[in-house]
């Protein structure tokens, strides 16, 4: 079970976090992450127009399967997107999200001195989501 | 009997199960550290309204905590005399009320005791409280001291109200190898924990040391 990138885009399509998860990951520079962060943002809102198919108000790009990566995104009330990318082959994506999206709620949210849709900075947001990784076995 | 309506109406005495959860606490002292970072041009101003804010709490919860004592003695039937009915007293000497306040006050407010009292060995009127998971401050990351200067503000609150002026500040130290304490299920253990510094005035040592002889 290979995770390779998090990053979480805020609900005007700005990058606020990123960071890899394992080795395998690409070496991307700061920009790079920014600029996909911004056309992923865009490509989800597409596709939630384009869906013949309206349902809810988290439409949009759910996953995207390819023969060398998965990619997972969560989108939350607020707007604000999730993403994992994996090795194909991985599971519990949605579970690695969620408890993501917990620690972000309790190390983030929870902070008095972090502003809302700002870059996150926060150590324990950090530690959080090192702990969800070694639970879920990433190696 | 009718049902209480409004907070006033409800018994002073405290019921078995008050427990508020943890995540409503942190929003709403998130939001009280936000309202006053708008207001303020520094950190040391932060900490002094969140000192200020926490001061009155801890009048209050000095009168709440001598009145629920002293109920609970009235409230007990007379019965033998070789039992011992739990009496108030009012703390007189700087250990007694530094030890009502780490062992009492803490577990009212937070649940558990402080994890210890010192007396510091380098300035003879000044003590430390220790907390390993301060609640006002398991959530920050930065400045976790300034966010602990309620807690500060809630001890200095308690001990004017018994007449002990004092100066109480929070600072934050590492926690030694082996001695971290798992803190709260889900988040990760912090790294440091919180020290409260007392240090009494002038007259509040002497006072005490005439009370010893």
């Amino acid at each position: 079970m290979a995770f390779l990138d998090l990053f979480i885009v805020n609900k005007s399509g700005g990058l606020i976090h990123h960071r890899s998860l394992s080795e395998k990951a690409p070496q991307i520079g700061t920009n790079e992450w920014l600029r996909i962060g911004s056309t992923f943002h865009s490509l989800h809102a597409i596709a939630a127009e384009a869906s013949p198919v309206r349902g809810k108000i988290d439409d949009g790009i759910e996953l995207i399967e390819s023969e060398g990566l998965v990619l997972c995104c969560f989108q939350t009330r607020t707007g604000i997107k999730f993403v994992l990318t994996a090795e194909p082959g991985t599971g519990y994506l949605q579970k690695v999200l969620k408890e993501i999206y917990v620690a972000y709620t309790d190390c983030a949210l929870k902070d008095p001195f972090y502003e809302l849709e700002m870059p996150i900075r926060c150590e324990l947001f950090t530690q959080a989501v090192n702990d969800v990784m070694s639970r879920f076995g990433n190696r | 009997m009718s049902k209480p309506t409004s907070i006033l109406d409800r018994q002073i005495m405290r019921p078995k199960n008050d427990q508020v959860s943890m995540s409503a606490f942190a929003y709403l002292y998130s939001e009280l550290v936000q309202y006053h970072q708008t207001r303020v041009s520094s950190i040391s101003e932060l900490e002094q309204r969140l000192s200020s804010s926490g001061y009155g709490v801890g009048f209050k919860v000095l009168e709440l905590l001598a009145y629920r004592s002293k109920e609970q003695s009235h409230l007990t039937p007379p019965i033998s005399h070789t039992v011992d009915k739990p009496k108030t007293k009012r703390e007189t000497r700087i250990m007694a009320i530094l030890q009502f306040i780490s062992s009492a006050v803490w577990k009212s407010l937070f649940g558990r005791p402080a994890d210890s009292l010192e007396k510091s060995i380098d300035h003879a009127d000044e003590y430390m409280i220790f907390d390993c998971n301060p609640i006002t401050s398991n959530f920050v990351s930065v400045h976790q001291s300034s966010a602990d200067a309620y807690i500060s503000g809630i001890i200095a609150g308690v001990l004017e109200g018994a007449g002990f002026s004092a100066r109480v500040s929070a600072h934050t130290v590492d926690v030694e190898e082996g001695e971290s304490r798992n803190g709260y299920i889900g988040l990760p253990s912090r790294k440091d924990k919180a020290v409260f510094l007392v240090k009494f005035a002038e007259k509040v040592l002497q006072r005490d040391t005439a009370l010893e002889r």
